[in-house]
């Protein structure tokens, strides 16, 4: 069972509808026993960095780092994958899982934030999450900060400068876009991770 | 690059797409699930589902629908019409939509947009403003309930303040261009588009490609809207988008 954590943060009913659409047995939980429990965990992640501080309050934040303690597969999505690094500059109060160096930061002022729409992927091939998924591939972006390009990035984006659209170590996911509203090549992200 | 969007509407009532588009092989062409996955199949960037039902009976079925329509379709999708509080907003996520867009209520009660983005996140929060110009000079007022009030606010200084109270994008409809085809109100848009840091979405007045491209390169809008044009010589959404592509306008290409 893939649980899709719910810390109260936004709508997670799209994930959901993508993993039912390819076959997966997932539940929306907010319930840190049943995310021990996963066989993959999924975070979801919309709006602002402050709001994962509800996953340390909640026993979530432990139940996480416990399953990726024992390489159980994890998928960040958007804030969810922001949340994998040190810090944001969106909330510096606000601590990160830190399973990932670096800290998020704003889009300089010469470009419009938040960076809305279809932007296009550089791809490094060695990636298992993107398998299958071609450099120049179109993805659905909605986000105000963005990750740096590090050693774990398998996926840039441009926009006002490079930054990480997809980050992956070992069993560790992350993307910056949303591949349940991606079309077709999203769905086929989702089931890469499915599959692991 | 980040592209421009191209997003298909569909105005809803009592479950039924009213303003007709031709498409071939479906099965029934009044019906908005069937209609939401052919554009999405034909390289439509988004959906927008316009609920124009005036009746408040009628909301059981637009959640219906919303349903329907969402459990096919993997890219943006976002509802309006009739939402007023917070409650409706909601259920209508619930039913799937990824954003939802306010117009009267917003007007009437600013504080919802706040209470919306809150909630959910500002990304899925599109204020619409209709818009109609007065008096010749560069003003234009906003409007609500389908047009027929006017809210006695510029859309300009509307348009900031919604941002500011968290919506995450602008639908900017130009009333006097609304179903004339002769093209988008470029002025009205680019006022906006200029005046904001949010994306603005254009819409009224799409008669062909040409349109499109105006829009975008002297317009500065972000996204562009169309419900009727596929009358207009594009039966499909993707001869569309190879053409405004074809002018040097990035847009997602292939779908």
């Amino acid at each position: 069972m893939i649980a899709i954590v719910d810390y109260g943060a936004g709508n997670l009913v799209s994930v959901k509808k993508a993993l039912d659409w390819l076959g997966q047995e997932c539940a929306i939980t907010s319930d840190p026993g049943q995310v021990a429990t996963a066989s993959k965990v999924l975070l979801p992640g919309v709006g602002h960095f402050a709001s994962t501080a509800a996953l340390a309050c909640t026993g979530l934040q432990s139940a996480i780092a416990d399953s990726i303690g024992r390489a159980i597969p994890f998928l960040g999505i958007c804030v969810g994958m922001q949340w994998m690094f040190e810090r944001s500059q969106e909330s510096p109060e606000t601590l990160g899982l830190g399973v990932l160096d670096g800290e998020c930061e704003r889009f300089p002022a010469t470009v419009k934030s938040p960076h809305v729409g279809w932007n296009q992927l550089e791809v490094d091939g060695s990636s298992r999450l993107l398998r299958g998924v071609p450099s120049g591939s179109y993805v659905y972006f909605t986000h105000s900060f963005r990750a740096p390009v590090t050693g774990t990035t398998v996926a840039c984006c441009e926009y006002g400068g490079r930054f990480s659209a997809a980050v992956e170590r070992d069993h560790l996911f992350g993307v910056q876009f949303h591949p349940e509203k991606s079309g077709e090549i999203g769905l086929q992200m989702l089931g890469n991770f499915c599959a692991l | 690059m980040l592209t421009k969007r191209i997003i298909a509407c569909l105005d809803v009532d009592g479950g039924r797409v009213v303003k007709g588009v031709q498409f071939e092989n479906l099965r029934d062409a009044g019906d908005p699930a069937e209609l939401a996955k052919a554009h999405s199949a034909s390289g439509a960037d988004e959906i927008v589902l316009l609920d124009i039902s005036a009746a408040h009976e009628r909301r059981a079925t637009l959640l219906d629908t919303v349903r329907r329509a969402a459990r096919q379709l993997f890219i943006p999708f976002t509802v309006g019409g009739g939402i007023r509080t917070l409650e409706d907003a909601a259920a209508v996520f619930s039913a799937g939509a990824d954003k939802i867009s306010i117009n009267s209520a917003a007007l009437a009660d600013p504080s919802l947009i706040t209470r919306i983005a809150e909630r959910f996140g500002s990304q899925a929060v599109v204020v619409a403003i209709d818009a109609k110009s007065i008096g010749g000079a560069a003003q234009w007022e906003s409007f609500t309930h389908g047009g027929r009030t006017a809210a006695g606010r510029d859309a300009i200084v509307w348009a900031r303040e919604a941002e500011s109270r968290g919506a995450g994008e602008i639908l900017l409809t130009s009333m006097d261009r609304d179903g004339t085809g002769i093209g988008f109100d470029c002025e009205l848009t680019r006022a906006v588009a200029d005046a904001v840091r949010i994306p603005v979405i254009a819409s009224g007045g799409a008669g062909g490609a040409q349109h499109f491209v105006e829009v975008f390169r002297e317009g500065h809008a972000d996204a562009a809207l169309a419900a009727s044009i596929f009358h207009y010589g594009f039966s499909r959404l993707v001869d569309l988008k190879q053409e405004i592509g074809s002018q040097g306008i990035p847009v997602r290409w292939p779908c």
